[in-house]
């Protein structure tokens, strides 16, 4: 057993008991923190792993929530069919974007991410019949896997158990991902694009491939969301909620995959504690976020990987 | 794989204009296997510009290219690499944000049949990682292994430079001013390290330091103004008077 997997263990041990223990509102709050940490995720791929920063992240997450919504609501097609196709819709929305935007690098790509990200947006706003407009999708039931597990998605506990294990599932999977050499070539690319293209990588492929991995955890988190609130509104596209996403990743740490998962636990619940005592409390984490920029530009778990660095050099 | 007689780099009427102004014009060199061809001339002369469309980083406006015999003059630059060309830069091009290691495991990979896979980690792949370390071990960087590469020396860095172009076993290999910025001993080191190349690989560099490109080369070309002005070995080279007009002309900045 390495170090990683003694951590990661720790980890779904400390989520599972929490979920056992906590009262059912700190438990949502609990599956929220797990389905924004694998949004996060997702965006680090491109972000951190990549050097794509997008600010259009939430396209997938709203996409894959929405399509989820109105094959459910409009078609009547069950979990099993309609979650899948969610997910497709993404990848397929990524792919067919990236042929366009993977002409475009650094800022360029930041303003035509958001600007994908707005059009969904309006298209979710004005498209009434099929969005529901302003009003978003309410009434789509979370998912009765029946025979498939022993408990009921019907109660916020047995909701998370659910999202745990999808966590735990993607958490490995991106594991797998970073660490493979497909996983190296991209860091290769983030340092330096022009001696992958000399040493024989076709830094396209790299990149157009990578974005459709990420919309597919971005889209799997969009649909979780969705299933959480039993609810999905043009808000979901927003572009606060893909500054936010960028936001969790920065005060976690980039170019990892445990930062961002930090990250949107500190995210989901400082949003919890000041929106108690404030309606701006965004503008609280943005004082906090210059704060990091300033003393911590390697985010919270930068920080505390340093400092047991330190610790263990230190040792005798 | 080793097509004796098949000359490593044709290239023939190459011309490349910026604009107005014809930055290589009417170029024509062949390489033999085994060769090492020096190109030199003054700032402006074209050798970098040369350089990049050989490598596919510009593409020609006129003019073919061949590597090994194959058409290259229309392949992306990365397909390049596929037919044995490997380069440097002239501006050290590394992964600065990560260990001598993972650089060497970039490069090994490359043209690896794994280089795609996502599924399975890269440490499984133990001929990368071996053959990753063994490069360490034979260019003497091994002891550096864990260190990032950004906290290398220059002089350090210039050496995994070439070394990483060597990882992808190239039979033709560019080498882009490969002294440029190195102390004098550093400059040792690093023309012991070309001169102690395999003699299957091919090698054109450009390089400033004419001491240095006299004793690495067998064969020079020399450029001015985009053209070929002068071909031949070390020795004619030298007596030929037109050149030294050039670099009377270029003045002193390229001694």
């Amino acid at each position: 057993m390495n170090r990683t997997s003694i951590y990661a263990g720790i980890f779904v041990a400390i989520a599972a008991v929490l979920g056992a223990v906590l009262s059912p509102y700190d438990t949502g709050l609990l599956t929220q923190m797990l389905i924004y940490g694998i949004f996060a995720m997702s965006l680090d791929l491109l972000l951190g792993y990549t050097g794509m920063p997008s600010l259009g992240h939430a396209a997938y997450f709203g996409l894959s929530g929405y399509a989820a919504a109105i094959l459910t609501l409009k078609l009547g097609w069950g979990f099993a069919l309609a979650a899948p196709a969610g997910l497709l819709v993404a990848v397929v929305a990524a792919a067919l974007f990236h042929l366009l935007a993977l002409r475009t690098a650094h800022s360029y790509y930041l303003m035509i991410t958001l600007a994908f990200s707005q059009v969904l947006w309006s298209v979710a706003v004005s498209w009434t019949e099929l969005t529901g407009g302003d009003n978003g999708l309410p009434g789509v039931k979370r998912p009765d896997l029946g025979a498939w597990l022993p408990w009921s998605f019907a109660t916020t506990r047995g909701f998370f158990y659910f999202v745990l294990i999808i966590f735990v599932v993607a958490a490995f999977a991106l594991y797998i991902f970073v660490k493979s050499p497909f996983g190296y070539a991209l860091r290769g690319i983030r340092d330096n694009e022009m001696r992958m293209r000399a040493l024989g990588y076709n830094v396209w492929a790299y990149k157009f491939t990578v974005a459709m991995v990420s919309a597919f955890f971005a889209g799997l988190a969009g649909e979780l969301y969705m299933y959480l609130n039993s609810f999905i509104s043009p808000s979901s596209l927003s572009v606060t909620v893909s500054a936010q996403v960028l936001m969790m990743i920065l005060v976690g740490s980039v170019g990892t995959l445990f930062g961002p998962v930090l990250g949107a636990g500190i995210f989901v619940l400082l949003q919890y504690v000041l929106s108690t005592y404030t309606d701006r409390w965004l503008f609280v984490i943005g004082l906090i976020y210059v704060g990091v920029a300033l003393y911590a530009p390697e985010g919270a778990f930068g920080l505390i990987r340093d400092r047991m660095r330190t610790k263990r050099s230190a040792r005798p | 794989m080793n097509e004796m007689g098949v000359n490593p780099l044709v290239v023939s009427h190459l011309s490349r204009n910026f604009g107005g102004v014809r930055a290589i014009d009417d170029v024509s060199l062949e390489l033999k296997p085994g060769e090492r061809r020096a190109i030199i001339g003054t700032n402006g002369a074209g050798k970098t510009t040369l350089f990049n469309v050989v490598n596919g980083q510009i593409p020609p406006s006129s003019g073919e290219i061949h590597i090994f015999g194959q058409n290259a003059t229309k392949r992306p630059l990365h397909a390049r690499a596929a037919l044995g060309l490997g380069r440097t830069f002239q501006i050290t091009s590394l992964f600065r944000s990560l260990t001598v290691i993972d650089n060497m495991i970039i490069a090994v990979q490359a043209l690896h049949p794994c280089h795609f896979v996502f599924w399975r980690r890269a440490q499984r792949y133990r001929d990368v990682t071996a053959r990753a370390e063994a490069l360490l071990e034979k260019w003497n960087l091994a002891d550096r292994r864990n260190e990032l590469v950004k906290n290398l020396s220059y002089g350090t860095q210039r050496q995994l430079e070439i070394v990483m172009a060597l990882a992808g076993e190239p039979r033709l290999l560019l080498l882009d001013e490969p002294m440029a910025g190195l102390s004098a001993a550093e400059t040792h080191l690093a023309t012991d390290i070309i001169v102690n190349l395999d003699r299957d690989i091919t090698v054109l560099l450009i390089e400033h330091d004419l001491a240095a490109a006299f004793s690495i080369a067998d064969s020079i070309t020399a450029m001015d103004q985009g053209r070929i002005v002068a071909e031949g070995t070390p020795d004619e080279i030298r007596k030929e008077s037109s050149l030294q007009k050039i670099y009377a002309r270029g003045g002193a900045t390229n001694s």
